[in-house]
């Protein structure tokens, strides 16, 4: 077994280019410049890998349209207020039904915010991000394991159905090291006829998206939707820890959910039982399976380093089925596991209470 | 087992060079493990720390409420961190800088002039070596020889009697530990 020690936004660069990718720009923001940097010196060893430092993030994500158009498989990465330039050409690229991996490592946010690790980017990464009707796939990883597994596997989805796919990780994952061990990509198989070659000889091709006609832009509106929703059927994935005999579950994603599994077992010895929930495609969201749980669970606690994003997407898939708490750390400070332990024996208390008064 | 460590100095001093090495020898050995460095706006003289957390089952939180053990190579880092350690840990003291001790009655400490000894050796800057050779030798989380094979293969391509300051560096620590206890 070939296991290394590698920082985050490496193994991320290195899975990318293990997976075929064969084009990266970028523009350099911390928490996430190791990965441009891994790329600027890794890509370039593989036939046919162009690396390039933008002049800005929106042309970053403007050249991987292109070379995505070409049929390359085509990345670009930032940090929270880099990934918000690059909105306009992510929208573009669903309209255009361009593959592509766009890397979020998130920061301390709005505005220019801190440079510290957050997770204040979920809506803009699960709700579309730029204007108009269309969705990201968006892949939270919580190891480096995941993060070279999670980067590969958002390769093919991107091409499978033709569409824009993002790893959505945070500071933490970017600068943390762990043993990682490179599983071997899948073949690619993206057919020749979405690429766009020169005509040659035959009749030529062309990808846009400016659809001037109302009802052909209703339709290819519908068109993507009907795409959505096969995504939404196949493709969501979630973990759960400890849920067996559970009375009480947390829902985390990414670095909280590490912190979040680091408290549960804290708890491990106590008589709480408490359990763990963590999507790990936020866009598709685990919703039934989440709601399958409140069949037998009736608390959940929500824990995010933001002011409680994905809390919407929770109450959506429990439906009122279940009380809902939320904590949460955001700006970039990462909380203990032992912080959020006592946060979890003090509403496990709070609702066994209420239990008696019933 | 699960054990957490964070090592803590200024910038400069290869705080983050021994969580590094410790942590892929602790891999190398068949452990799980993460290495988590504070990272920011840092510079040569500012502060640095990092935390490595070494488990034989997965590791769930890469972040340490209570480490067992703190390694502080600075004064700055002896106030910021003596108190984080959990009851009974130890704390691992370079006396060549640090002047003070902890107040706390719960933990142990070991003080270890490792600048002092890195100059006697012929390189200050092994300082952070010898630190490990003593953190080893008391801790024996890894066999010093798995140690120092791990510190050879992080340093790669650097010059050969780089390492042999290290190994007299890593051994000059482990003694003077040895004596110690």
């Amino acid at each position: 077994m070939n296991k290394v020690l590698m920082q985050g936004n490496n193994v991320i660069a290195e899975a990318a280019i293990r997976a075929g990718c064969r084009f990266y720009a970028g523009y350099p923001i911390t928490p996430q410049n190791e990965l441009c940097e891994y790329m600027a010196e890794h890509i370039r060893k593989v036939e046919g890998g162009v690396f390039i430092q933008s002049e800005s993030e929106i042309a970053a994500i403007n050249m991987v349209a292109g070379a995505s158009a070409a049929g390359v498989r085509a990345m670009t990465s930032s940090s929270s207020p880099g990934i918000s330039l690059k909105q306009e050409g992510i929208s573009s690229m669903a309209a255009c039904e361009l593959p592509g991996v766009i890397v979020n490592i998130m920061r301390g946010g709005p505005g220019l915010g801190n440079i510290r690790p957050s997770q204040g980017d979920y809506f803009q990464a699960t709700r579309g991000g730029g204007h108009g009707d269309y969705r990201v796939i968006v892949l939270a990883p919580a190891t480096c394991q995941e993060l070279a597994d999670l980067t590969m596997d958002a390769f093919d989805l991107a091409d499978n159905y033709r569409t824009p796919a993002m790893i959505l990780a945070d500071g933490m994952m970017g600068q943390m090291m762990e043993p990682v061990v490179f599983k071997e990509p899948k073949r690619r198989q993206y057919p020749e006829r979405y690429m766009l070659k020169g005509a040659g000889e035959g009749k030529s091709r062309f990808i846009k998206g400016l659809i001037l006609d109302q009802s052909d832009m209703e339709e290819h509106n519908w068109k993507l939707d009907r795409k959505y929703q096969v995504i939404m059927k196949n493709e969501t994935r979630f973990e759960v820890y400890r849920a067996e005999d559970a009375e009480l579950m947390i829902v985390a994603y990414g670095t909280a959910a590490r912190i979040a599994k680091g408290a549960v077992k804290r708890l491990g010895d106590s008589n709480l039982k408490v359990g763990l929930f963590r999507p790990i495609t936020l866009w598709p969201y685990p919703s039934s399976e989440l709601r399958e749980f409140s069949r037998k669970i009736k608390n959940f606690i929500v824990f995010e380093m933001s002011t409680g994003q994905m809390l919407e997407d929770v109450r959506l898939a429990l439906q009122g089925f279940a009380d809902i708490d939320f904590y949460g750390r955001p700006g970039g400070v990462v909380p203990t596991p032992a912080e959020l332990a006592n946060v979890i024996i003090h509403r496990y208390k709070k609702s066994s209470k209420k239990k008696e008064l019933c | 087992m699960l054990v957490k460590t964070i090592f803590a100095g200024f910038g400069g001093q290869g705080v983050l060079m021994m969580g590094f090495s410790l942590s892929h020898c602790a891999m190398s050995e068949g452990y799980e493990v993460t290495f988590l460095p504070a990272y920011g706006a840092e510079m040569r003289g500012g502060t640095a720390n990092c935390t490595v957390a070494i488990g034989d089952e997965e590791i769930a939180s890469p972040i340490s409420s209570e480490p067992n053990y703190i390694v502080v190579m600075n004064t700055p880092s002896l106030y910021s961190f003596q108190n984080k350690v959990v009851s009974g840990g130890v704390l691992f003291i370079n006396s060549s800088i640090i002047k003070s001790e902890p107040r706390r009655k719960d933990i142990s400490f070991y003080k270890i002039p490792s600048s002092e000894i890195a100059e006697q050796i012929g390189n200050s800057r092994a300082s952070n070596t010898v630190m490990m050779g003593a953190f080893i030798q008391k801790t024996g989380i890894v066999s010093p020889e798995a140690y120092l094979k791990s510190l050879e293969s992080v340093m790669g391509s650097k010059k050969k009697n780089v390492m042999d300051i290290n190994r007299k560096a890593f051994a000059s620590g482990y003694e003077y530990m040895s004596r110690l206890l």
